[in-house]
């Protein structure tokens, strides 16, 4: 059970990290739709339009780490052996 | 008869050709009512800790342009406030919601236009300060802002699919206002969402023919 968790903390910590990175490394919130410049060619105006995509912000990092904080701990927790328990 | 009809209307036509925006002498009404969803104003609050932008697409309204007499520019341009979109839909809520722009009561930012100022010509584009009154939140105030104007003469054809023939204008401006002077939430902290809010309008206007 210890090592499950650990490894656990670790894949939820590495993967979150690298799903950041992956998706162009938001420094803000996380966005669930993406900005995509275009341009009218007749008017030269230049305009977005909303595309529905989830990209990773630092707020959805943080929630990831402090899950795999947690994870780790609990699996401090599971290896400790009681008091008393031995006699 | 037909023919003679037929001979006055092309040289009409190669008369306004030949001409520059400045020697057409009707005023136009030129509609910023977009089916193509182009027109839009986008915004950008650059704060200490965070930059929050975005646009919105719901622009309306008509400008009346004489270029005879450029300074009786008159008009309003609309935007839908509800259209306002930024990449995160829970701040998106937040941002139409009462303490903000309370859209629900509010629901449009308006420009109305009451002349312009320093009015130069170089080619089709004209530049000029356009004065006229900023409305948002229910509160009005006069401004004055710089403005780039450009003539594209016969384009609307093109835009329109050939449905409409006409011309377009694509007006393009760019100013500050303070959210504050609004009452856009004046209580909310200006290092997370700065007072100042640089507004940048690029929108075409048909006149059909």
């Amino acid at each position: 059970m210890r090592g499950l968790l650990r490894v656990l903390a670790v894949l939820l910590m590495g993967g979150s990290a690298l799903w950041w990175v992956q998706a162009g490394r938001n420094p803000g919130w996380t966005k669930d739709q993406v900005a995509v410049e275009k341009l009218d060619e007749i008017t030269g105006i230049g305009y977005v339009e909303y595309e529905k995509r989830v990209v990773p912000g630092v707020d959805l990092l943080g929630v990831a780490w402090a899950a795999a904080l947690v994870l780790g701990g609990a699996s401090c927790w599971f290896g400790r052996k009681r008091s008393g328990a031995s006699v | 008869m037909k023919k003679q009809l037929a001979m006055k209307t092309v040289a009409m036509a190669l008369m306004a050709a030949a001409m520059p925006w400045g020697a057409v002498a009707a005023p136009q009404v030129f509609d910023f009512k977009d089916p193509k969803g182009v027109n839009h104003a986008s915004f950008k609050l650059d704060g200490l800790l965070e930059t929050i932008s975005g646009n919105a697409n719901g622009v309306s309204g008509t400008l009346t342009i004489d270029v005879a007499k450029p300074e009786a520019t008159a008009g309003t341009i609309l935007i839908e406030a509800k259209s306002l979109n930024v990449e995160n839909s829970a701040m998106r809520e937040h941002m139409l919601g009462k303490d903000w722009l309370d859209v629900a009561s509010h629901p449009a930012i308006s420009f109305t236009v009451a002349g312009l100022e320093g009015f130069k010509m170089e080619g089709d584009t004209a530049t000029a300060q356009v004065k006229g009154k900023f409305r948002l939140k229910g509160v009005e105030k006069d401004i004055r802002v710089p403005a780039k104007v450009t003539l594209l003469r016969d384009k609307l054809g093109a835009r329109s699919g050939g449905k409409l023939q006409g011309d377009l204008v694509v007006l393009r401006t760019e100013f500050t206002i303070k959210r504050s002077d609004f009452g856009v939430n004046p209580k909310a902290p200006t290092d997370k969402v700065s007072d100042e809010v640089l507004i940048s309008l690029a929108i075409a206007g048909a006149s059909p023919k």
